[in-house]
């Protein structure tokens, strides 16, 4: 019921004094229904130039062939599949954010799910062309469909993870985009019923025709809570399958059964850092901080510190179950990884993956805007560096010394890889002016029981433990968009 | 007789709004409909709008996709052209699995929300039934059949003691085809 009132012992999900529905529905399409601020010009100018590298780049591996990249016999897989991992964990936090903490109902990720799962679609595609474009001959990507064919009908292998990959990856994507949308066709209807003309029609088209009665309400609330059931087994089963790329290989430093868990943990440890990277700047430049509060960026870091943490304790039993193991090929991969030519990227990733998120256990740093911004930096160069670890050192020493070989990227790599990172924000970006960046109907849901202003009515009645209220006062202590002498009053 | 066709309470608050559907249906008024910004939880009940069989579907569906996926993986790696991996047996059910999960999800997520399209009328193009353009930002609309309820004093009565901000009589039952 929309009138039950939330503990004061919870923090406030919404702060603020003078928010009403309205001042919701103002506030979070300020960017959609005004013209874009130069900080978004300048982003989004930077990001294009990023996304026009990435033509390029891709333009010319089309056109040349894998040749262009740095890849040679011993190394056949490189920055292409350390970039589509990269890509696809970073997806991950959208889809646990909008649908594992919709299943325990934690209210905190209603103002947080849009653009995370926003982030995901848009992390997906970036993940998405760098497999069509490691392929070689991409205009025969469709080969990995199970059609039927003029080669008396030769099946794909369904024996093979790179087939279950592309089930899974599709299917991600697929329902990913389903969910997301859904969930938007309240608040496309929002800005319909606001604008007029030309805009007015594109987003009637847009709003499939929602008019938010009882009906239609009801279903999508079931509608969400059984995405959400069925999208939290697949989110686990994407990054489980993206693992056996390699955990079904028989290459040493692949062929481990630690990797789905190991995988999935790192996928929602650098999603969840890529969320904090984008919606850090966001809730400034956008002026969302009252929706996106210190209480949202302290939840997401304890979430950095227990996935790191996984990740952390999965590193050292992977070295662990080398030793033990007493395959000698095993230890070496493991004794090269951390001592051999690529030590340093093994301690880079050592450092930004496991050492430096455990500054998260201080208080100070966990709330700090500018600290939690630079933390969530340093966890996604760790990750990326944790793919390149994984693919290129246990490949670059193979079983015949003679064929020991490095892997030096050439300018294409690079611009595959910078300018991915160009397309995701161009879409970013673009997302945040066509849409709005936060779900409004779920955040209006929040105003009457868990905003600021609801608990602050509470206090004022007076009926609550003093203990209680001195501890409330105490948590809103680290917020940045509260208003401190309100307090002082009472 | 007048030609007004719909009765609208505008509520700015939804404890208030659902005060007034308890009023208007204690008076044996009925409700139309209402149109809220946002998922009121308890007013189903009130309206007597039944239990969604989405669920239903979507596990059929599902299984459905479960089904097929084993069908294809089957008919195609069994039956058709068996792949010789080290001489391992063709049914090799394991290593089926995942794609059967990831088709089981694939069906049972597109047939529930095309259900779910389908069943509230939701497609692109559709012009929208909109009774109070302020339904989707900050009010809360209960939507009363001026036909059917002749004492019209006696709604807008009702609705204003239970709190509406706004009372409107639409002569056209929905103001958004322009």
């Amino acid at each position: 019921m929309s009138g039950h009132k939330e503990s004061i012992l919870r923090e406030p999900l919404i702060t603020g004094n003078d928010i009403t529905y309205a001042k919701i529905t103002n506030d979070i399409l300020m960017p959609v229904e005004n013209k874009p601020n130069r900080a978004w010009w300048i982003g989004f100018i930077l990001a294009l130039c990023g996304a026009t590298l990435w033509l390029v780049s891709v333009g010319y591996t089309f056109w040349f062939g894998i040749g262009a990249w740095g890849l040679n016999k011993t190394v056949g897989w490189a920055w292409d599949i350390t970039g589509f991992v990269w890509w696809v964990g970073i997806g991950h936090a959208g889809t646990l954010i909008s649908a594992v903490l919709l299943l325990f109902r934690q209210n905190w990720r209603n103002s947080i799910n849009r653009s995370a799962e926003a982030m995901t679609i848009f992390a997906v595609i970036c993940a998405a062309t760098y497999v069509v474009s490691h392929m070689g001959r991409p205009w025969l990507a469709y080969w990995v469909l199970p059609l039927p064919n003029q080669f008396g009908s030769l099946w794909v292998n369904f024996n093979s993870p790179l087939v279950w990959d592309m089930f899974a990856i599709s299917t991600y994507f697929s329902v990913s985009l389903l969910f997301w949308y859904t969930g938007l066709l309240p608040d496309i209807a929002t800005i319909r019923d606001r604008a007029i003309g030309t805009r007015r029609r594109i987003y009637s088209i847009l709003s499939f025709g929602w008019s938010g009665n009882v009906k239609t309400w009801q279903r999508f609330e079931a509608v969400c809570i059984i995405l959400a059931g069925i999208s939290t087994p697949l989110v686990l089963s994407v990054h489980t399958i993206v693992s056996m790329d390699f955990a079904t290989s028989v290459i040493p430093g692949w062929h481990t059964t630690i990797f789905p868990p190991y995988f999935v943990a790192g996928a929602i440890f650098s999603g969840f850092a890529m969320v904090l990277t984008l919606l850090l700047v966001a809730r400034k430049v956008l002026g969302l901080e009252n929706y996106i509060t210190m209480f949202h960026i302290e939840s997401m870091n304890k979430i950095i510190i227990l996935t790191g943490s996984i990740v952390g304790v999965a590193y050292i039993t992977e070295f662990f179950i080398a030793w033990y193991s007493g395959s000698e090929y095993e230890q070496y991969a493991f004794i090269n990884r951390s001592t051999g030519p690529y030590w340093w990227a093994y301690w880079m990733m050592m450092t930004c993956n496991v050492i430096s998120p455990q500054l998260l256990w201080f208080k100070k740093i966990r709330t700090s805007i500018a600290a939690t911004w630079i933390l969530s930096i340093v966890v996604n160069i760790g990750m990326w560096f944790e793919r390149f670890v994984i693919i290129v050192t246990s490949l670059h020493r193979d079983y015949i010394p003679s064929s020991w070989a490095m892997f030096y990227p050439t300018w294409v790599d690079v611009g595959v890889f910078v300018g991915s990172i160009g397309v995701f924000f161009t879409l970013f970006l673009l997302f945040l002016r066509v849409l709005p960046s936060i779900a409004i109907a779920e955040v209006k849901l929040l105003l009457k029981s868990a905003s600021e202003q609801s608990k602050m009515e509470q206090i004022k009645e007076g009926h609550l433990d003093k203990e209680h209220v001195k501890e409330y006062v105490e948590s809103l202590e680290k917020f940045d968009s509260v208003k401190q002498e309100e307090y002082a009053k009472i | 007789m007048s030609n007004i066709k719909y009765i609208l309470g505008s509520f700015g608050d939804p404890d208030e709004m659902m005060h007034g559907i308890d009023q208007l249906q204690a008076n044996n008024i009925k409700v139309h409909d209402v149109y809220t910004p946002m998922p009121i939880h308890g007013i189903e009940a009130k309206l007597g709008i039944k239990r969604s069989r989405l669920d239903i579907l979507a596990f059929f569906c599902g299984v459905t996709g479960t089904i097929s996926a084993f069908a294809l993986i089957y008919l195609t790696s069994v039956v058709d052209w068996k792949h010789n991996i080290g001489g391992k047996p063709a049914l090799a059910l394991p290593d089926f699995i995942p794609i059967m999960f990831e088709v089981t999800v694939l069906f049972c997520a597109f047939s529930l929300v095309g259900a779910y399209y389908a069943s509230t009328h939701l497609f692109p193009g559709r012009a929208p039934r909109v009774m109070d353009l302020r339904a989707t930002d900050d009010r809360f609309i209960i939507a009363v059949d001026a036909k059917e309820n002749t004492d019209h004093n006696k709604i807008d009565g009702l609705l204003k003691d239970a709190g509406a901000l706004e009372i409107k009589h639409n002569e056209r039952k929905y103001i958004s085809y322009e």
